[in-house]
């Protein structure tokens, strides 16, 4: 009861500061439409606010106050626009609609779970790779950090155009920018996961003359799947933004990057929020299933909570 | 007096040394050791720090190696009788897995050693009941107090069935209530068994009360100081501990340890 007091306190402050941020952002806005509706704003022309404090003219034009949460196309729209955008595209529109952010979402989410898989089962077999082998340890490993210091958006671009010079479009490209995201904290998750036994735990295996198969399977892959659900909830994270990222260069007709996109072309600031909005619902909600699988298996496996 | 039949001997060190090579030079950690185990004898190892027990426990085990004599384990070399399962390991963390119930624990080995379902199922039990554990097969370690994670343990490393059981400190980590009634467990334990036990501690009383033979080692270089052949009674009941023998098996390993810290 306490902590959902403080979280509702959080949120309330979140809020109450956003919308205080539309008033000096939206002002100019507003002050302009008055102006043209013939109403007396100081001061008097678009010219003369121009170079003038945002602060200051909401202090001359207190009765502008309430339009700058209702515009059409604010700079930055209050949270009760972007609530209504996300409500009227996702629960009033049909889902195979173009303007469903619901059939945008399930574009994007198809190219990040394969991603997903992808980068996972990458991560997976490069880590074991890595702790079985001192050569994949001093080769690859550098490799996969290097990977991660190019920006995506630089090469988001390039991996598409190569995948299309050799007849790869549609999903696979958005996965595999997905998978270069999603592979890197798999990776070093479970490189120190399957690192975790200590060596105590190794010598026992040695006393049962345990082979290196019967240590990877037996203690090596148990100990590491706390780290391996630390590293997929960032992964999937990374994937959906990987698949967003994806859809941006390809000037992409469907899938929240689109979304984004054709709201930036023309303006339509509640677009683009409510697309983020989405994406960033969408986030969470894969962060908080693979925290439910992750306290299902390791409840199985009798580990404490 | 314990039996004086014929004795085999089940470890035989011939001027045993190791020697680490450390950042700071080389460290002598077992020098020149002498020592024969005989089969069925417990043999305590006592000595303060860096006396190199726990290292000679880990060359009978073949976890470390040996730079320079002999050492034969069942007649093999270390190596080799841990590759024949000659012993089971018993560390000072009882180091269970976390994942795993007790009885899962104790199938480890059994699993690893390739032994039919219905093997392993006997053997939990067996060892379950030999360490007064049963009914607690369905447990999470996490379940279970210190002690009986560490009886746990031990029943994990009988479970195999190894003539040798090599204890590292295994009830360092526990108080002196809950170690009295270990002890006297272990002792029932290996009369039962008959297996010939190695065992680590740094507590005089322990050494004294569980042992046939008591190595009292001495540090840097680490070596044996004395050995003692105990003249207690095979039965042991927990207040053998106040009869005038025990007292001066005691104080002649408190001698012991004494002389051997002094020349250093």
């Amino acid at each position: 009861m306490k902590s959902l007091v403080a979280v509702l306190t959080v949120l309330a402050a979140i809020i109450a500061f956003w919308y205080a941020a539309c008033v000096p952002m939206n002002i100019k806005g507003v002050l302009d439409q008055a102006e043209r509706a013939g109403m007396e704003v100081t001061p008097a022309t678009a010219k003369e606010r121009r170079d003038r404090g945002e602060i200051g003219l909401v202090v001359n034009n207190t009765f502008a106050i309430g339009d700058t949460w209702v515009q059409e196309r604010p700079r930055l729209p209050a949270p009760h626009q972007v609530a209504v955008e996300l409500w009227e595209t996702t629960v009033e529109k049909k889902i195979t609609s173009k303007r469903s952010l619901i059939y945008h979402a399930q574009v994007t989410l198809s190219a990040t779970l394969l991603g997903f898989a992808i980068g996972t089962g990458l991560g997976i077999l490069l880590a074991v790779g890595i702790v079985h082998s001192r050569v994949m340890d001093m080769s690859v490993m550098p490799w996969a950090i290097v990977s991660q210091t190019i920006p995506i958006i630089a090469l988001a671009p390039m991996i598409i155009v190569v995948l299309y010079s050799i007849g790869v479009q549609g999903i696979i490209p958005k996965a595999v920018i997905s998978a270069y995201l999603s592979f890197f904290p798999v990776v070093v998750g479970m490189v120190k996961g399957l690192r975790a036994p200590d060596a105590m735990q190794l010598d026992l295996l040695k006393t049962y003359n345990a082979n290196t198969n019967q240590g990877f399977w037996k203690l090596r892959l148990p100990s590491s799947m706390p780290y391996l659900f630390a590293s997929l909830k960032i992964g999937i994270a990374a994937s959906l933004v990987g698949a967003i990222v994806g859809e941006l260069p390809t000037g992409a007709v469907a899938g929240l990057g689109a979304r984004l996109l054709a709201g930036s072309y023309y303006g339509q600031t509640v677009q683009i929020w409510s697309a983020l909005f989405a994406a960033a619902i969408l986030a969470a909600a894969l962060v908080a299933l693979l925290g439910l699988i992750e306290k299902l298996v390791l409840n199985r496996m009798g580990v404490r909570a | 007096m314990y039996d004086m039949k014929e004795q085999t001997a089940v470890v035989e060190a011939r001027n045993l040394n190791l020697t680490f090579e450390t950042n700071d030079g080389p460290v002598h950690a077992l020098k020149d050791i002498n020592l024969t185990i005989n089969k069925g004898d417990f043999v305590s190892f006592i000595g303060p720090s860096g006396c190199g027990k726990t290292t000679f426990l880990r060359v009978m085990a073949a976890l470390e190696q040996p730079t320079g004599g002999s050492i034969s384990v069942n007649g093999m070399t270390p190596d080799e009788a841990r590759r024949n399962r000659a012993y089971g390991y018993v560390f000072q963390a009882a180091g269970l897995y976390p994942w795993r119930t007790i009885a899962k624990n104790i199938k480890l080995p059994l699993e690893i050693m390739g032994y039919s379902k219905a093997e392993q199922e006997r053997r939990v039990n067996q060892v379950l009941e030999l360490v007064e554990l049963s009914g607690f097969g369905g447990k999470f370690p996490w379940q279970l107090s210190g002690g009986m994670q560490q009886r746990a343990s031990i029943a994990r490393a009988l479970a195999f069935d190894a003539d040798i059981l090599l204890m590292d400190e295994p009830f360092g980590a526990l108080d002196e209530i809950v170690r009295d009634h270990l002890n006297e467990q272990l002792l029932k334990l290996w009369a039962r068994t008959n297996k010939t036990i190695g065992f680590v501690t740094h507590s005089i009383p322990e050494a004294v009360y569980l042992s046939t033979k008591i190595v009292v080692m001495s540090p840097r270089p680490g070596r044996i100081h004395d050995v003692i052949d105990s003249t207690l009674p095979k039965e042991r009941p927990l207040d053998i501990r106040d009869s005038p023998e025990f007292i001066e098996i005691a104080h002649r390993v408190r001698e012991g340890l004494r002389a051997g810290h002094g020349d250093d």
